[in-house]
């Protein structure tokens, strides 16, 4: 229905710029003269990720320079990637710049790059009323930041058990949602369910799975 | 830093000679509130150490998210947090509109500002009466589910269905209000007041219920941002943070409504919390249903949703906390990361800390003061 | 009442005469108690449902009525579970402990003037002894089901009920210092001779009763021991079938004993309200209203009911019941010496009905008390107020018979001293917070 009344508007309306010519009853006559390009109706503001460089983003690149990566603004949200030095830049930022509440903390995949994984630290400072997104890029292992924020513990168990990303230092790093045993991290992109642990399945359940 | 002891536990010996004894709690058991598991290290009745065991209802729901194009993954958002079904959908429709770019037209806000509002009501209802339940008090469940009852005949009148809603679409809303819609919540919320204050008769001055719940399942304020719990568990230990009015979203920033505050973080304050949310949010709806503007209900998304490369997060006021999405889309119709920040999950690492000291009898009213729902736990 | 086997007494051996009245007596109540037992179920399910915004059982006969035999009748054949490892002699003998110790009781109750399966001269001290032995069966069952839970539920139940035995023999004590004698029927007679029930000079005591007889009963807000949503089902989780109703039944039994007790060692037994005003006593008259009210009641509910077919015989017994009620009432108007013989139980049972109906309500109003809660209101509050309030009614006694000063006023002011000593307990601090890890952290 939405795309019918874009149509429907697109049609009368002559392309801007373009010759002012009454808009032809007959749709093929106006096909073969010149096809009307389109006009994303109504124009969307272009939407995606754009470098950011505000005060904070300053402060962080004066203190710790290298070890921060790119910082961007997506989606009215700033984000800035994390090479090394985690643990100190969330001690910097809990403390200094008050991100007292770690929101989230989670993982995505990019399986065909190197590092393969980027560990999600969501943070919001309450005197600010302000997000922060990190973004951490780790390969297999990772250090932990529940000597920052106490709350990440479960989080990361989470992703160690979703992801198989070693979280160092964590008190207790076992996995929290499949058994204790189970083979695989179900997250990876490269994990689907023919490639499950049916043999722990077969053992505890006694079904064949994975099928 | 304060150090976590999530860690196993062997049983010690105490100082009398006496063993200390595990006793586990659920999966299947009266009161966790699902397939929860508990472990707990007792000394006589006091409980020494206590581990939580999850993962009973683990369906795989962000893995399932990488495989279906966005409205397709709409339904499953409600299967989360089933009791509270229309909030994880309204969380789920704005971010990926956030994502897109787009806004749903105001005529869309209010309605699933009204939606949400009586979503919570019902939520509240609902925990009220088991909480009271496992406590002992048998009667307010049936008045609870009483209330909740009307607000789910409307919720079937709106969308058809009662629990898992799938009342919202990505941009908008599917259906118009039906006939009736604004007299049946004005309705309700007439009788609503008069209820609340029929719970209160029961529960808040009776000398059993406070014995049973003041001072019990403390949590600081500091300990509460420390391990990230949101909700009214942060407002109980006297957080004045809600994210309808630190960050607004659907219509809130055009209503008049306080956030209750507790001040000692027992399970007493958090009751009286969740009592007043409820009072506030029938506040909420009379404004609203007073003035749900003309116009659209589905912004022009197009029908197929493919939004930009980019991340988004974004976060609403669930009743039990803070409910985020973060979503990475890579430009195609499916999403490539998508995540569920469960306020169950965060809230419930608290348990640990706050079931200490405390007896047995005591647990059980902990994990009802937290207010879990298995299905957001686990996903 | 004369004795029925007076004319039969020619044709049978001397020694059997005197057991046949008593034998009698003990096949009515047996019975009665019986039915009265299973019917309480069926009231608290009622009472509760519509407290409760719903309306319990409706369907096995016209309103639910034939509920009780229906579930008499499932339990009866269950599959009788013993579980492995259990102690099946001790398992099998708890339960009958339990029901043993309950009815036992009612040999002594007086029921009426001339009803009364035996006075014994130590009746109260009898009564209150074999109530205790039912804590044996709740600890024997709880042991010998050889699991943790039912282990936990059994010991709780049985400290709970040795704390509470002692607060409610304190409040009988002081039944018994105003009466003079321990027999049941002497305390009735005595709340007679005073013309004022005991209840209105010892209103402490009788609160303290009431209060122990719930915990004695582990009813809510003191049935921890029990409660679901804890330790599943407490000393009772390993018991199914038949076995599971006869401790059922022996719980509601004790809690018609209690009542029992309560109604003659306080209100008076069976005695009429304010018997001693004359201009009353068209109250004798109740039981016609009563019945009248019943064959009404029935008689508007069955117009109510559908017409199909098949509610055809609910129809019919509800009918049939209104019928029976009506010639109850009719026949109780017209025959003055029958309803002069029934004044005494119809005052009895409804006493006691009263108080059946507190439990109920109770149960569905508070919350529960945690174990610790309930021993602590035992041993700090209700035991120093109940000593007290035998030492003011032992106060109260002297000054009306050593110095002549009006019954009950003296022992209101024993009740006004025992209130003192009651508020300045309750103004202590209240149970010290159990220490916290993280608070302030």
């Amino acid at each position: 229905m939405a795309d019918d009344q874009k149509k429907d508007e697109a049609q009368p309306q002559p392309p801007a710029g373009g010759a002012a010519e009454a808009p032809k009853p007959v749709a093929a006559e106006e096909k073969k003269a010149a096809p009307p390009p389109k006009p994303a109706a109504p124009a969307k503001p272009a939407i995606g990720p754009e470098p950011l460089d505000n005060e904070l983003v300053r402060r962080l690149r004066a203190r710790f320079g290298t070890a921060l990566g790119d910082a961007t603004l997506d989606r009215k949200q700033a984000i800035i990637v994390v090479r090394e030095r985690l643990i100190e830049i969330c001690e910097y930022l809990k403390a200094e710049e008050k991100f007292d509440f770690l929101t989230d903390l989670t993982a995505v995949d990019w399986f065909d790059r190197q590092p393969r994984f980027d560990v999600i630290l969501n943070l919001y400072s309450f005197p600010h009323n302000q997000r922060l997104r990190l973004k951490a890029t780790v390969g297999d292992t990772c250090p932990s930041v529940t000597g920052v924020w106490p709350g990440a513990n479960w989080l990361e168990r989470e992703c160690y058990d979703m992801f198989g990303i070693r979280f160092e230092g964590h008190p207790n790093l076992k996995r929290i949602l499949m058994p204790d045993e189970w083979k695989g991290y179900p997250l990876r992109k490269d994990y689907d369910i023919l490639k499950q642990d049916t043999d722990w399945v077969r053992e505890n359940i006694g079904i064949e799975s994975g099928q | 830093m304060a150090k976590d002891n999530g860690s196993q536990f062997g049983v010690e010996t105490t100082v009398l000679g006496a063993d200390e004894i595990i006793l586990n709690m659920g999966p299947q058991h009266p009161s966790t509130h699902g397939v929860l598991r508990v472990k707990l290290k007792l000394d006589g009745e006091k409980v020494v150490a206590s581990e939580c065991i999850i993962g009973y209802l683990h369906r795989g729901v962000e893995k399932i998210g990488e495989n279906r194009t966005y409205p397709q993954f709409a339904p499953y958002v409600d299967r989360t947090d089933y009791v509270a079904a229309v909030s994880n959908g309204l969380g789920y429709c704005e971010a990926v509109e956030k994502l897109l770019g787009a806004e749903a037209p105001p005529r869309a806000r209010w309605v699933r500002t009204i939606l949400t509002e009586l979503q919570r009501i019902a939520s509240h209802l609902l925990w009220l009466g088991t909480h009271a339940l496992d406590i002992g008090a048998i009667t307010p469940l049936f008045y609870t589910f009483r209330e909740r009852e009307e607000i789910l005949k409307i919720f079937e009148k709106y969308c058809g269905a009662r629990l898992t809603t799938h009342a919202f679409r990505i941009g908008g809303l599917q259906y118009e209000t039906y006939g009736g819609f604004e007299d049946e919540v004005k309705a309700f919320c007439r009788d609503f007041d008069k209820r609340i204050d029929e719970y209160e008769e029961l529960l808040t001055s009776n000398r059993i219920w406070v014995e049973r719940t003041r001072n019990i399942g403390v949590i600081s304020a500091e300990h509460a941002i420390a391990m990230a719990v949101s909700g009214p568990i942060l407002r109980g230990s006297g957080i004045r943070w809600d994210i309808r009015k630190a960050m607004p979203y659907a219509a809130y920033d055009q209503f008049q409504f306080d956030i209750p505050i507790g001040q000692r973080g027992d399970t007493y304050d958090r009751y009286l919390v969740r009592l007043e949310e409820m009072r506030q949010s029938r506040r909420i709806l009379l404004q609203a249903v007073e003035s749900i503007p003309e116009g659209p209900i589905l912004a022009r998304v197009g029908k197929v949703i493919k939004p930009p490369p980019g991340e988004v997060y974004h976060s609403i006021e669930a009743p039990k906390g803070e409910l985020g999405y973060y979503i990475v889309s890579d430009g195609t119709t499916q999403p490539y990361r998508l995540r569920i920040r469960p306020p169950s999950f965060i809230n419930l690492q608290a348990l640990d800390r706050m079931v200490q000291g405390h007896l047995v009898a005591d647990v059980v009213a902990i994990i009802g003061t937290i207010d879990i729902v298995l299905g957001e736990v686990d996903r | 009442m004369t004795n029925p086997f007076d004319i039969l007494a020619p044709y049978l051996p001397d020694v059997l005469e005197p057991f046949l009245l008593p034998l009698l007596q003990i096949g009515v109540v047996f019975l009665g108690l019986s039915l009265i037992v299973a019917y309480i179920v069926y009231a608290e399910r009622k009472i509760l449902a519509h407290m409760q915004v719903r309306l319990g059982p409706m369907r096995v006969g016209p309103h639910g009525l034939l509920q009780p035999i229906a579930d008499g009748l499932k339990l009866l054949l269950k599959e009788d579970i013993i579980p492995r490892g259990a102690d099946s002699f001790i398992f099998w003998l708890a339960p009958v402990l339990s029901v043993m110790a309950a009815f036992t009781g009612f040999a002594l109750i007086p029921f009426a003037d001339n009803f009364i399966v035996t006075d014994v001269n130590v009746g109260l001290l009898f009564v209150v002894g074999i109530s205790s032995l039912g804590i044996y069966g709740i600890i024997l069952g709880g042991w010998s089901s050889n699991s943790h839970y039912p282990l936990l539920g059994a010991l709780r139940s049985a400290a709970q009920l040795v704390s509470y035995e002692v607060a409610l023999g304190f409040a009988l004590v002081s039944a018994l210092l105003l009466s003079g004698t321990l027999s049941m029927r002497g305390i009735v007679e005595a709340q007679i001779a005073h013309g004022v029930w005991f209840v209105f000079v010892q209103p402490v005591a009788f609160f303290i009763l009431f209060v122990a007889a719930i915990a004695e009963t582990n009813r809510n807000p003191f049935d921890l021991p029990e409660a679901e949503s804890e330790l599943v089902a407490g000393f009772h989780t390993e018991y199914s079938g038949f076995r599971f109703s006869l401790y059922f039944l022996g719980e509601y039994a004790a809690m018609v004993l209690v009542s029992s007790i309560a109604v003659t060692l306080f209100l008076g037994g069976w005695t009429r309200p304010f018997q001693s005003w004359a201009w009353l006593d068209s109250l004798k008259y109740m039981p016609v209203a009563l019945f009248a009210f019943a064959a009404y009641w029935c008689v508007v509910h069955e117009r109510r009911m559908p017409r199909a077919p098949e509610w055809r015989w609910q129809r019919l017994m509800l009918l049939g019941l209104g019928g029976g009620a009506a010639v109850l009432a009719v026949g109780f108007a017209a025959l003055p010496p029958v309803l002069n013989a029934i004044q005494g139980v119809f005052w009895f049972l409804i006493k006691v009905c009263g108080f059946l109906y507190g439990f109920i309500w109770f149960r569905g109003t508070f919350p529960r008390y945690r174990f610790d809660q309930l021993m602590r209101l035992g041993w700090h509050y209700m035991i120093p107020v109940a000593i007290a309030n035998t030492l003011f009614c032992g106060v109260g006694l002297v000054l009306w018979r050593s110095l002549g000063w009006n019954f009950a006023g003296s022992l209101w002011i024993g009740t006004l001293l025992t209130l003192l000593v009651a508020l300045l307990l309750a103004g202590q601090t209240e149970s010290p917070e159990p220490t916290l890890a993280g608070q302030g952290d």
